[in-house]
């Protein structure tokens, strides 16, 4: 019997085949490239005159070297999980959104200032917190979902809307936050009231990781069941193909759209949530950290798959803690991992086009073809 | 929040180095515990601000014996720069933490100083209070108005006394700057003004920009500002052939032509002081504040826009606040009509921190 021969008689067996040669080149064509973006930034500190090996080895070192390192990278990696997936979702509805910045600040905002009356009447932590939290989901999704709603009813360009959306928000947050909720203390850096140590929410036991790496885990697994097991999944998906067949199979696409931002802007309204109640206990100007924007990245890199966001996070957590050290060892100045993360994003993206290109992730030819 | 097995192990180790650094001197007399300093900064080291005014002051520490500095630039103030800290202190060995912006310190400065009781940490700013902050952490604060009344008088007999001030937020600090830099130029000349216009931020080089433009066309002789880098403003209005004075750093390469002088901290005197303490196995002090009659402030030296009257007069400032003449003394009145100093306060005064008001001869708005 020929290999053809086989191939033809036991169809699920060539499936599974295919399956697994697709799994393995989306695992491949990454790897190939990170490595190739290692021996391009290794070109550049070649010409400053800095040894390639002491670099990545302080990668290795502040990124996963010790105990202490992973949990800096888990806990840098924590809220760009959760903005990455705010990219991503509406990116398989084929949304460029780019405003979790501004979703992220409102949401930390509307956490804090919902968090101010349930502290003064001393409401415990445990119905507290959750409220909190629902108030930046909330927050975030009616930010994000606006941006869908401009998008389908208004035509307005969704990547436009929601970055200037994210300039809004911040000046909202600035106005309340400098204005009617500012905490009278706070007379040098205005802030809202602090909700106090027993309210925040603490770290994962046994660790010195934030609870939001938890539940950007959670949500990145289950967005990821949503989006490719079930009807609503499918349906967002074929809408991102084409919209307009979708449209004329019934599907209800504008509710889709909205949808899919508001589920965007609530993953980056929770990792507000997370910033103030488990990072700085009140909201105030350093919720503008640039997370919003970095999870574009991550999300470009995962290639919008709400799991894969997990570890492009966790690789970007690794490579900001080790920035650090290599401005502390090697003297280079804090742009350099800003320049090796840029190197990584162009070549990630030029990798694109070699999907389909190896042979060896092909699929045999099966002879009955003609 | 509980300790957890990583911070019981780096606990002991931080102890044990401490104990061992403690046996030293039995060793080797007269020894000194090795001094190691990690500096965050919250932008660039060389932003021509508040970052390179630190960053100018750990070179000359770089310098001593016995002292290793390592640094970090651009770290937000966020989770990040408890993380950066960490790891100084878990990787580098640091024993002194010196954290350089506002909001490092709540509550990120607090809570690693809990965490570390072995290492010292200090803060920039006057946040450290005695009574529910850990005896390991500490402020550091020079008043710069008191360099900023200088550059009042220098900018007030280097033109006919109009002035204009970019600010960024109208905050006690940035209030006290302006009101100090009317009273400067004030004292040199009693018709002086200084019109002002806030940015609303920090940082923020375009609305920066724009406000100097503006001023300039409203006629102002004199620019300068309380922004995080003044590069922008210095730059512009050296432009527009405006003479400027400077803040937090020198900015005198920018202005060639009218450069006057600057408002500048000189952090070393502070960080060598602690760099002793440690070396020498003392306690640091938990609160300095501090001006030029403790040596922590200058003037940038006089650039081409300082008439030599201008400098003389300066000069004289200077030694008069080396000698702690108060700059605020009654009777003064706002700008909106109201007796806001109706006595002479002590330039250290308390009173004087929660200040939120500009004075009568400043043009300009806190709300």
């Amino acid at each position: 019997m020929t290999i053809e021969a086989v191939a033809v008689s036991k169809p699920s067996a060539g499936i599974v085949n295919v399956k697994t040669l697709k799994i393995a080149e989306a695992f491949a064509i990454p790897i190939l490239a990170l490595i190739a973006s290692g021996v391009i930034f290794s070109i550049f500190l070649f010409v400053l005159g800095k040894s390639p090996v002491q670099f990545f080895s302080l990668i290795w070192k502040g990124g996963f070297g010790s105990g202490f390192s992973i949990q800096q990278s888990l806990q840098r990696s924590a809220p760009l999980i959760l903005t990455g997936l705010a990219f991503a979702v509406p990116a398989q509805i084929g949304l460029t959104i780019i405003g979790a910045e501004g979703a992220l600040v409102l949401g930390g905002f509307a956490a804090a200032a919902i968090a101010i009356p349930l502290v003064t009447v001393a409401i415990p932590p445990f119905l507290t917190l959750p409220l909190m939290a629902l108030a930046a989901i909330i927050a975030g999704g009616f930010w994000i979902g606006l941006t869908g709603w401009l998008k389908h009813y208004r035509g307005v360009n969704e990547t436009i809307a929601s970055l200037l959306l994210s300039y809004i928000a911040i000046a909202i947050m600035n106005f309340f936050v400098e204005g009617a909720l500012r905490d009278p203390a706070s007379a040098n850096k205005p802030s809202t009231m602090p909700i106090g140590d027993s309210y925040m929410i603490g770290t994962m036991p046994g660790t010195n990781v934030q609870w939001g790496f938890a539940a950007g885990i959670a949500l990145a697994i289950l967005l990821q069941i949503l989006m490719t097991r079930t009807t609503f999944g499918f349906a967002a998906r074929m809408t991102g193909g084409n919209a307009r067949a979708a449209q004329a199979q019934g599907l209800p696409v504008g509710f889709l759209v909205v949808a899919c931002c508001a589920i965007a802007g609530a993953c980056a309204g929770l990792a507000g949530f997370f910033e103030v109640a488990a990072i700085h206990g009140q909201a105030n100007a350093s919720l503008v950290a640039g997370y919003g924007f970095t999870g574009i990245l991550v999300a470009f890199l995962a290639r919008q798959n709400p799991v894969a966001v997990i570890p492009v996070a966790i690789l970007f957590g690794a490579i900001d803690a080790a920035g650090g050290l290599i401005q502390r060892r090697m003297g280079m100045p804090d742009a350099t991992v800003l320049v090796l993360q840029g190197i990584i994003f162009v070549v990630l993206l030029t990798s694109d086009t070699l999907y389909g290109r190896f042979a060896i992730f092909q699929p045999k030819a099966t002879g009955d073809r003609t | 929040m509980p300790i957890n097995p990583m911070s019981r192990r780096s606990l002991l180790k931080a102890g044990v180095a401490g104990f061992a650094a403690s046996a030293l001197p039995f060793r080797l007399a007269r020894a000194e515990t090795p001094v190691i300093i990690g500096a965050v900064y919250v932008g660039p080291k060389d932003d021509f601000g508040w970052n390179q005014a630190h960053a100018v002051s750990m070179e000359v520490l770089k310098k001593l014996p016995n002292v290793t500095v390592v640094e970090e630039e651009n770290v937000p103030e966020t989770d990040a720069v408890s993380q950066s800290m960490e790891s100084m202190i878990n990787l580098d060995g640091a024993n002194l933490i010196l954290a350089t912006s506002f909001g490092y310190y709540k509550p990120f400065v607090v809570d690693l100083a809990k965490k570390y009781p072995n290492v010292e940490f200090r803060h920039a700013a006057p946040l450290w209070n005695k009574d529910t902050d850990p005896k390991n952490a500490g402020s550091y604060f020079p008043y710069l108005n008191q360099a900023h009344y200088v550059d009042g008088v220098a900018a007030g007999m280097s033109s006919s006394g109009k002035i204009g001030f970019v600010a960024a937020k109208p905050i006690p600090s940035v209030l006290s700057n302006i009101n100090s830099v009317l009273l400067g130029a004030r004292s040199v000349n009693p018709d002086a003004t200084v019109q002002v216009i806030f940015t609303g931020e920090w940082s923020l080089p375009v609305r920066e920009a724009e406000a100097t433009n503006a001023l300039v066309d409203a006629g102002v002789e004199v620019i300068t500002c309380h922004v995080d880098s003044p590069k922008v403003v210095i730059e512009t209005a050296e432009g527009r052939g405006v003479k400027t004075c400077g803040h937090n750093a020198s900015q005198a390469p920018l202005a060639p032509k009218g450069f006057i002088t600057g408002a500048e901290y000189k952090w070393e005197t502070i960080y060598k002081s602690y760099a002793d303490n440690i070396a020498a196995g003392e306690p640091l002090p938990n609160f300095i504040v501090g001006g030029y009659d403790t040596d922590m402030l200058r003037n940038t030296p006089y650039g081409a826009g300082a008439t030599p009257e201008a400098v003389k007069a300066a000069d004289e400032a200077i030694a008069a606040l080396q000698g702690g003449m108060p700059i605020y003394k009654g009777m003064l009145k706002d700008n909106q009509g109201n007796v806001v100093v109706d006595k002479e306060y002590d330039n250290y005064d308390p009173y004087l921190d929660g200040m939120n008001w500009l004075l009568e001869g400043v043009q300009g708005s806190i709300t």
